[in-house]
């Protein structure tokens, strides 16, 4: 890599069922007012904006960056949309990261964001393929039986999947903008809650959210310059793999070892549990924490549950995940991956307010979509590497 | 009166979109097929695997398939999900089982319907077997299939197919 690249300003709206107190212009733009104000920017500093959201049937406004040019202070420079379904979020800030890297750009504005309320994800999420019954439905009846094969190949305890909504709903009562605040959650109420896609209950879901998030990336120069302590990218790495191939394995796909495996090389680290103070991933339903957490490399095959178990996940724990609260939590889909990535961008800054850990020097952000085909991954630190 | 000063603040307008869709080489055969009452994949040459649908290559060794090869009828559900939850385009009733199915000879499991069996009744490894619709009905489409239903074998040890969940 050429030049260092750093999150130097970090913003996130306030996510919610339904933000109709503001259009998607309105929306992209709080997140990147308040990036912008954590960077001492205006927008007239920005040399290029990266945009990311999920495929475009879900709002039914095609390439809408194109629209948001001018809300975003884009007019006259570049703009780059990015396209990888839930992994977006990530891609699109690896994208921006790659421009200031390269040495193309000196500070890059980059935002991504979802307006479900002006869509139907569970429709776009099932659209019926022709020839076919149509019953996969949404992504939860895509994710059902791949928790199920994880539930029989690891032999996790069946409340393994409780056990970290409930770690994840009762961080996001620390997060001024997460979108489910459940007071009072305990573990009945999610064990009580209804099936949805048996064998994934309704509080171990994701909600629909509508909400944005936007970061301003930096090189060396314009880091030492900023206002706040910056957030120094170590390492960023994307891989896929096809959806349908013989002998695939989802619960635990290649593509996803190999990206975490290249990620820790770049970034200097062989022991991952133990150099790694804390990770924002992408649990969209809470069995997934288990799983990524083999598949990131913390724990070995069919052991992930344990981590959980044991608490090492939890804010106070060796590891913690999802200190924010996570897609459990905040899903406006193609910013729930930047999300993550912001999110641990200001653990390593000190910005995290009430669900800061302590000391946090190197973090992991993490995100996938597809059918488990994307995986888009960073490592932010303190110190530039 | 009050109501009127109410700002509209959204409006709702369906729009629609018609497209026409080709299947390709590989998927007209399974379809042609199909409508014989034959699910007829195809063999990759070089890693062996058979896949159904077939889409004319491997994913894998990318190369094209040509080898055809029939399946099934029967299968086994290698993994499953029972869905209670109503979405705006599928048209069943809740609750419904939706399953990976990998029919005997197939190397690829696809998503199927269960039906004629208690939700709570579907094991990981059950054997069932393809339930058509009435031959007059049949037409180049995978629908011919309207869902599978249980068959009375032993069902099939997890490692077996723990390869194709
Ligand atoms: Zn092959």
């Amino acid at each position: 890599m050429a030049e260092h690249c750093a999150v130097i300003g970090v913003g996130q709206t306030q996510h919610d069922a339904k933000r109709i107190d503001v259009s998607q212009y309105g929306l992209v733009r709080e997140a990147a007012e308040r990036a912008l104000e954590d960077a001492g920017m205006t927008y007239a500093d920005i040399d290029a904006v990266v945009v990311g959201k999920a495929p475009d049937m879900f709002e039914g406004v095609m390439m809408p960056e194109l629209m948001l040019a001018d809300s975003l202070g884009a007019v006259g420079k570049p703009m780059l949309r990015v396209h990888t379904a839930g992994s977006v979020g990530g891609s699109t800030a690896i994208v921006a990261a790659s421009l200031i890297q390269a040495g193309v750009h000196d500070r890059v504005l980059t935002v991504s964001y979802e307006k479900q309320s002006e869509s139907n994800a569970m429709w776009a999420l099932s659209v019926k393929v022709p020839f076919q019954q149509g019953m996969v439905a949404g992504a939860g009846g895509y994710f059902a039986p791949l928790i199920r094969a994880y539930m029989k190949r690891s032999g996790a305890p069946e409340d393994t999947g409780i056990r970290v909504a409930l770690k994840d709903r009762q961080n996001a009562l620390k997060n001024p903008y997460a979108h489910l605040k459940l007071e009072g959650i305990d573990f009945d109420q999610i064990a009580n809650s209804p099936m949805l896609w048996d064998p994934i209950r309704y509080l171990e879901t994701c909600p629909s959210s509508d909400g944005a998030c936007a970061m301003v990336l930096g090189n060396a120069a314009v880091a030492k310059k900023a206002p706040k302590k910056p957030a120094w990218v170590h390492a960023t790495a994307m891989r896929t793999e096809p959806t349908m191939f013989s002998g695939r394995d989802q619960v635990n796909p290649q593509a996803g070892q190999d990206c975490a495996r290249v990620l820790y090389k770049k970034a200097g680290i062989s022991d991952p549990r133990k150099e790694i103070d804390c990770c924002e991933i992408y649990v969209p339903f809470s069995w997934f924490e288990p799983m990524w957490m083999e598949n990131l490399h913390f724990a070995p095959e069919s052991e992930g549950w344990k981590m959980t178990y044991e608490g090492a996940t939890a804010l106070d724990g060796d590891l913690p995940v999802n200190m924010s609260g996570g897609v459990l939590s905040s899903n406006p889909i193609g910013a729930s991956g930047m999300l993550r990535f912001a999110e641990i961008a200001n653990q390593i800054r000190g910005e995290a307010g009430e669900h800061q850990v302590d000391g946090a020097k190197k973090g992991l952000g993490h995100a996938y979509g597809g059918g488990s085909q994307f995986f888009s991954m960073w490592i932010v630190g303190d110190q530039p590497l | 009166m009050s109501e009127a000063k109410q700002p509209i603040k959204s409006i709702v307008t369906p729009s629609r979109l018609e497209y026409d869709f080709t299947p390709g080489i590989a998927t007209t055969r399974f379809l042609r097929h199909m409508e014989e009452g034959r699910i007829v994949g195809q063999r990759c040459a070089e890693c062996t695997k058979v896949y159904v649908p077939a889409r004319g290559s491997c994913p894998r060794c990318g190369v094209a398939t040509k080898e055809e090869v029939e399946v099934g009828p029967n299968g086994t559900v290698t993994t499953f999900c029972v869905v209670r939850v109503p979405s705006e385009n599928i048209d069943l009733t809740l609750p419904y089982t939706a399953a990976h199915i990998l029919l005997d000879g197939a190397d690829i499991p696809f998503f199927a319907l269960i039906q004629e069996c208690d939700a709570a009744d579907v094991r990981m490894g059950m054997r069932v077997e393809a339930v058509w619709a009435a031959k007059e009905e049949w037409g180049p489409t995978f629908e011919n299939i309207r869902y599978f239903r249980p068959i009375d074998e032993p069902d099939v040890p997890f490692d077996d197919f723990k390869e194709h969940l």
